[in-house]
C-alpha cells in the first residue's frame, strides 16, 4: 500500500481542495470506523438480533440444548398476567412521569433564568439529584418512605394523620417510585430548557409587551413554540429513560407488593437472572426493543426535519 | 406581585428538591438516636462514616469504580474520535447508512440488552471482570455524534494549511481537529463519567465479587444485607459513594451545567 504522504503533499499544489483519490479515501474512512463498528455490532446490533432469534427457542436446561419452539414463548407471554402488569405499569409510569417532569423542568428553567433571589442555590437544588447515583437516591428515598420513622410519616404525624406504608401498599408503591423519578429527572431536563431560553432574544419579550400581550399570552404564543425543538428532544430522552432505568425498582420495592410496581426491564431482569429463563427473557426483551424502535423511528423523522433547517 | 409569587414558588420547590439530600446529610452526621429525631442541639459525629467504611470494602469499590470510569472514558475518546473524523471528513459509499446504524444505539442502549450481553460475556469468558462492565459502552453513538458535529464545524482551510506544511491525515486529526474540540471532550467526559459512576443494573448482573464490583453495586449489597444495619450507617455509605461526584459538582457547578447543556444541544 502506498504511503499517503506523497499523494497528500502533491495534490494541493494544483488543487486547493486537497482531496485524496476516492478509493484510498474510502479505505481510510472504513479503517477509522472499524474499531467502533466492531464493538457496536458486537454489543448493540448482534444482541438485538440475537434477542429476536432466541425468543423463538426454548431455554437450554442441563444437557438439553435449545430447540426451535415457534411462537410458544409469545403465547406464554400473552397468557402471563405479570407481563401485562409490567407493561401497563410501565406505560402508566411513562404517562405520568414524563409530562410532570418535563413541565416541572420548564417551570424551573423559567424561574432560574430570571433574576430571583437565591438563584444560585435554586439552580443547585434543582440540578443536584441529576449527579447522584440512582441507587444512592433510592436508598435515601427508602428512608423517606419508611413507615413511622420516615420523614413523610413524621410530617403526617404532625398533622395528625396516621402512618402509611408507602412502598408496601399496592396502590401507593408505583406512585412512590414515580415521585423519585420525577425528582431525579426534572433538574436534568431543566438544563436543556435553560440553554434554549438563553438563546431567546430579550427584544422578543419587549415587542410582545409593547403589543399589549400578557405574560401568559407571551408564554403560550411566543415562548412555547420557540422551545418546541427542546421539548421534543427532552420528551424523547424521557421516554427512553422511562423504559431503561429500573435501579430504583430494584432497590426500593423489587417490583412488589404483588408485582404492583414492576416495570418491563425489571421483569426481564427477574426472569433472566433470578429464574434463569433466558428464552422467555428474550421474548420480553423483544417487546421492549419494539417500543424503543418505535421511539427511534419518531426521533429519526424529527432529526431529519431539523437538519433541513441547518 | 407576580415576581414575589414566583420567588415563593421557586423557593418552595427548591426546598422540596433539596430535602432528601438534607435529610441524608442530617442522618449521616448525627448519632443513630437522632436519625429520625430533629434537634438542632444534637451532637455531630463522623462515627457513621467510619462504621460504614469498615463494614464493607468501600476502598476496593472506589478503586473499581475509578478503574472502570477511566477505562471507559479513554476507550470512548479514542474510538469516538476516529469514527467521528471518518464520518465528518471522509467520503465513501455507505457512509450515511453506517451512520444510521451508529445512531441506532442512541435508542437501543446496552442497558436494555442485558440478557444477550451476559451471554456474550460468558462466551468471551470475561464475566466478573471490570473489563466486562465497561466493554459494551466503549463504542458510543452519543460520543461519535457529538464529535462528528464538532469536527464538521472546523474550517477546511485550517486542514488545508496543515496539509501544505506537510502534515499527514493523522497529524491533521491530532493537531487541528482534536485541540479545537477540547470543550466538547470536556463536556462529553463529564457526562460519561457521571453516567458510568452511577450505572447499576449491568454491573450488578455481570460482577460477582468484591474485586470487580463498582461502588453502586457495593452500596446495594451493603444496604440490602438484613443485619439490622441502622439508617445512619446506610445514609453515611450512600453519601460516601456519591461524594466524589457531588463534591466535584459543587466545586465546578458552572462547568457541569454548561457541559450537560453542550452535550444536549445537537
Amino acid at each position: 500500500m502506498p504511503s499517503p504522504r506523497p499523494i497528500a503533499s502533491c495534490v494541493p499544489i494544483n488543487n486547493a481542495g486537497a482531496r485524496m483519490k476516492p478509493s484510498l479515501n474510502a479505505v481510510y474512512g472504513w479503517l477509522l470506523l472499524l474499531p467502533a463498528m466492531v464493538l457496536l455490532a458486537a454489543f448493540t446490533h448482534y444482541p438485538a438480533l440475537a434477542t429476536l432469534w432466541h425468543s423463538f427457542q426454548s431455554t437450554p436446561k442441563g444437557n438439553r440444548p435449545a430447540v426451535y419452539v415457534g411462537a410458544d414463548n409469545y403465547i406464554s407471554m400473552y397468557q402471563d398476567p405479570v407481563f401485562w402488569q409490567a407493561l401497563w405499569n410501565n406505560l402508566a409510569y411513562a404517562a405520568i412521569t414524563i409530562p410532570v417532569s418535563v413541565a416541572l423542568a420548564l417551570v424551573m428553567a423559567l424561574w432560574v433564568n430570571r433574576n430571583l433571589a437565591g438563584r444560585g442555590f435554586l439552580r443547585m437544588a434543582y440540578f443536584t439529584p441529576t449527579v447522584l447515583p440512582m441507587v444512592a437516591v433510592a436508598n435515601i428515598w427508602l428512608f423517606f418512605y419508611t413507615p413511622q420513622y420516615g420523614l413523610l410519616d413524621q410530617i403526617a404525624h404532625v398533622f395528625g394523620l396516621s402512618s402509611t406504608n408507602w412502598l408496601g401498599k399496592r396502590d401507593t408503591a408505583l406512585p412512590a417510585l414515580m415521585m423519585v423519578t420525577i425528582w431525579k429527572e426534572a433538574g436534568f431536563f431543566m438544563i436543556f430548557y435553560l440553554a434554549a431560553l438563553q438563546q431567546v432574544p430579550p427584544s422578543l419579550r419587549e415587542a410582545a409587551m409593547l403589543e399589549g400581550a400578557s405574560r401568559w399570552q407571551y408564554f403560550w404564543r411566543v415562548l412555547l413554540p420557540l422551545l418546541m425543538p427542546t421539548t421534543l428532544f427532552v420528551l424523547i430522552n424521557a421516554l427512553i429513560n422511562a423504559f431503561r432505568l429500573v435501579d430504583h425498582v430494584l432497590v426500593m420495592t423489587k417490583g412488589g407488593p404483588d408485582n404492583a410496581s414492576t416495570l418491563l426491564l425489571f421483569y426481564i431482569y427477574e426472569v433472566g437472572f433470578s429464574y434463569w429463563d433466558t428464552a422467555y427473557a428474550a421474548t420480553l426483551s423483544v417487546v421492549l426493543l419494539a417500543i424503543l424502535s418505535i421511539t427511534a423511528l419518531i426521533k429519526f423523522r424529527w432529526l431529519d426535519r431539523r437538519t433541513h433547517y441547518q | 406581585m407576580t415576581s414575589k409569587l414566583d420567588t415563593l414558588g421557586a423557593w418552595l420547590l427548591g426546598i422540596v428538591w433539596f430535602l432528601p439530600l438534607a435529610y441524608a446529610v442530617w442522618a449521616a452526621f448525627h448519632p443513630p438516636a437522632y436519625s429520625t429525631h430533629f434537634d438542632l442541639t444534637a451532637p455531630l459525629t463522623l462515627r457513621n462514616f467510619a462504621a460504614a467504611w469498615h463494614a464493607a470494602p468501600f476502598a476496593r469499590y472506589f478503586l473499581n469504580t475509578f478503574i472502570l470510569v477511566t477505562m471507559v472514558l479513554v476507550a470512548q475518546f479514542i474510538l469516538s474520535t476516529l469514527a467521528a473524523y471518518s464520518f465528518a471528513r471522509f467520503e465513501f459509499r455507505g457512509r450515511d447508512f453506517v451512520f444510521m446504524l451508529v445512531l441506532l444505539q442512541l435508542m437501543i442502549m446496552p442497558d436494555v440488552l442485558i440478557v444477550e450481553n451476559y451471554r456474550m460475556m460468558s462466551w468471551l469468558g470475561v464475566r466478573d471482570t471490570i473489563f466486562s462492565v465497561g466493554l459494551p459502552y466503549f463504542a458510543s453513538a452519543f460520543g461519535i455524534f457529538l464529535l462528528r458535529q464538532t469536527f464538521k464545524t472546523v474550517p477546511r482551510e485550517l486542514e488545508e494549511a496543515a496539509r501544505m506544511e506537510g502534515a499527514n491525515r493523522w497529524q491533521v486529526l491530532m493537531k487541528v481537529y482534536v485541540p479545537l474540540a477540547k470543550p466538547i471532550y470536556v463536556a462529553y467526559g463529564l457526562v460519561s463519567v457521571s453516567y458510568h459512576w452511577n450505572n447499576f443494573l449491568w454491573p450488578l448482573i455481570i460482577t460477582n465479587s468484591v474485586e470487580t464490583r463498582p461502588l453502586t453495586v457495593g452500596l446495594q449489597v451493603f444496604a440490602s444485607t438484613d443485619q439490622g444495619i441502622d439508617w445512619s450507617v446506610i445514609t453515611a455509605a450512600t453519601l460516601l459513594s456519591a461524594a466524589p461526584l457531588l463534591v466535584a459538582f459543587l466545586l465546578f457547578q458552572r462547568q457541569f451545567v454548561q457541559s450537560f447543556m453542550r452535550a444536549g444541544i445537537r
